[in-house]
């Protein structure tokens, strides 16, 4: 097995963690930690895309895209953690 | 460094808003002069492009002078044209409602950055040529798009922001895992490089990924879970944007990719149509069963989502050269008819007082210029000529017919009928009077904020007549056909 395959069945798997927990998780919480997971995994498969066989340097374009990938992945974490923190907010206002 | 400095209206229509974005923010008490400023702005470029499409029918910038595949490219033709015009133009109208809709300091302040994010998301996906790029504008799009969901901050609204954003996320997601596939095949991420591809079962696991992530921000059914409570709860200048415009970005690329990338079966085109129909059906019975009338407009963009997506598999992967055309002009037509019926929507529940559809006869309050600007833009919907749903229900049941594809016109039919009977609804409680208890206040609640969505309605009705020139405009520079 090359370390390509590895990483690609890896990023594979744990994108698949991600999509089942982000479709089928109650708790809001988990939700967005499933989508991270599934970030992960589509950053795994660009890392792939960058590997080449050892003395040949590896392609700089994905990783590049990977970084874009986790900036985006950041903020689109920070605004559905600020979401639900109103949302409980407003819910225990609601509840009083 | 002369290419550096030149000015070029693709790039304004993309460094605008995002300048804009920035100014409205740190600004907030001139949020609202810069807001109309950029987009009036964004406007002026968008009309320099098509000026300049209607000599040269195409125009590539590179930016920074860096070629692809490693640079990125910006590229314009009638469609990507077509598409920016109606986003500028629906955008400045419901700019304009938005100064008198939204009351409160707060929503002002945030509408202003986010909708001109917005703009920006939507302008970088219909220049880009990149799908990766195409990836990111989708993303600044949803963060944008989410904004402006739970814009009216209630509880009800950030609540759907938030499946919105689960949605909007993972569909996201999924598009980004199909572009590492197409990456890993083809090592480039360009237009120009899908076509030059050979089809292999790779790619079109990598398409699937990327059609599906679409299908889910699009709200095609069954992925419409999260849209009818995100649009219906958002304040009316956000429902306008986000149903006429936001989710036409990811059809507008789920059409470039399927025509880039074709789709490997026959099969998949007819399932797509199939998955429309299913839209047209369910979409019409949940607007049929609505309570709320901005809840029954949500409704009845998942139906006209569905249509779309018939007007695309009407004449199967053969007729796809033609197809994009009928879905192209319905997308149009819904884009400007869907916002001028949110803001009528909006300002008949600011002058009734609530949007309960059951109880719209008992008002004594008739908003009737924005009664009447519903009930426009709702034959716009149905697709009653001479209007743009007209001619696009009309060209879409036309290429079917060529094709011998019956049961696409058996759906669109059906489709046209619900549609009847639920905008019946809301014209039943507009004209009877019998069930009103005091005097009928009938020129109450006339006002200048009624002129913004009077315009789009009358557009979607007169555009009809002009439906030759838009046609032969959006096939400047042949979108689906051989790109250089």
């Amino acid at each position: 097995m090359t370390p390509d395959l590895i990483y690609g069945l890896t990023g594979i798997a744990v994108f698949a963690i991600g999509l089942v927990g982000a479709l089928c998780a109650q708790d809001r919480l988990r939700r967005v930690l499933a989508l991270k997971l599934c970030s992960v995994g589509a950053g795994f498969i660009l890392v792939v895309a960058a590997w080449r066989e050892p003395p040949a340097s590896p392609d700089p374009v994905p990783h590049a895209l990977v970084i874009t990938g986790i900036v985006v992945m950041v903020s689109a974490t920070a605004v559905a953690l600020a979401l639900i923190r109103r949302l409980q907010t407003l819910e225990a206002e609601a509840d009083e | 460094m002369n290419n550096l400095m030149s000015l070029d209206p693709m790039t304004l229509a993309l460094f605008l808003p995002l300048f804009g974005a920035m100014a409205a923010f740190i600004a907030p008490r001139a949020a609202s002069v810069i807001g109309l400023a950029t987009v009036l702005a964004n406007l002026g470029a968008v009309g320099w492009l098509a000026f300049e499409i209607r000599a040269a029918a195409e125009l590539i910038t590179p930016l920074g002078g860096w070629a692809p595949p490693l640079g990125i490219a910006l590229r314009a033709d009638g469609l990507s044209v077509a598409m920016l015009a109606l986003t500028g133009a629906v955008g400045l109208l419901v700019s304009f409602s938005a100064l008198d809709a939204l009351r409160d300091a707060r929503q002002r302040q945030y509408f202003w950055p986010l909708w001109l994010l917005l703009l920006t998301g939507l302008n970088g996906v219909y220049l880009g040529t990149d799908i990766f790029n195409l990836y990111v504008m989708i993303e600044v799009i949803a963060l944008a798009a989410v904004g402006l969901t739970v814009l009216s901050g209630t509880r009800e609204a950030v609540r759907a922001g938030l499946e919105y954003m689960y949605a909007s996320i993972l569909g996201a997601l999924l598009f980004l895992m199909g572009v590492g596939f197409v990456y890993l095949q083809l090592g480039r991420l360009d237009f120009a490089g899908l076509i030059a591809a050979t089809p292999s079962a790779a790619l079109s696991a990598a398409l699937a990924l990327m059609v599906v992530g679409l299908l889910l921000k699009t709200a095609l059914f069954p992925l419409h879970f999260w849209l009818p409570a995100a649009h219906a709860n958002a304040t009316a200048p956000a429902s306008a944007l986000l149903s006429g415009l936001v989710v036409k970005a990811a059809l507008y690329i789920f059409l470039r990719l399927s025509t880039y990338m074709p789709l490997p079966d026959e099969i998949l085109v007819t399932l797509l149509g199939a998955l429309g129909a299913g839209a047209l059906l369910w979409g019409s019975v949940q607007a049929l069963r609505a309570e709320r009338l901005k809840l029954l407009v949500a409704w009845s963009t998942v139906a006209q989502i569905g249509l779309i997506f018939i007007a695309f598999a009407r004449a199967g992967q053969v007729g796809l050269v033609e197809s994009w055309k009928a879905a192209a002009l319905l997308i149009l037509a819904h884009g400007i008819a869907k916002s001028a019926m949110f803001l009528a929507a909006g300002r008949i529940k600011d002058e009734v007082g609530h949007d309960i559809i059951r109880d719209l006869d008992r008002s004594a309050i008739r908003p009737t210029l924005a009664q009447f600007t519903f009930a426009l833009a709702a034959i716009s919907l149905i697709g009653l000529p001479p209007s743009l749903g007209f001619i696009g229900k009309w060209s879409l049941m036309e290429g079917a017919l060529q094709a011998g594809y019956w049961h696409w016109v058996v759906a669109t039919m059906v489709g046209t009928l619900l549609s009847v009977a639920y905008f019946s609804r809301v014209f039943a409680g507009f004209l009877r009077f019998d069930r009103m208890q005091g005097a009928l206040a009938e020129h109450k609640g006339w006002a200048l904020a009624d002129l913004a969505p009077l315009t789009l309605a009358l557009a979607a009705i007169s555009l009809g007549l002009m439906a030759a020139p838009i046609l032969s405009f959006i096939e400047l520079g042949y979108p689906f056909g051989a790109m250089p």
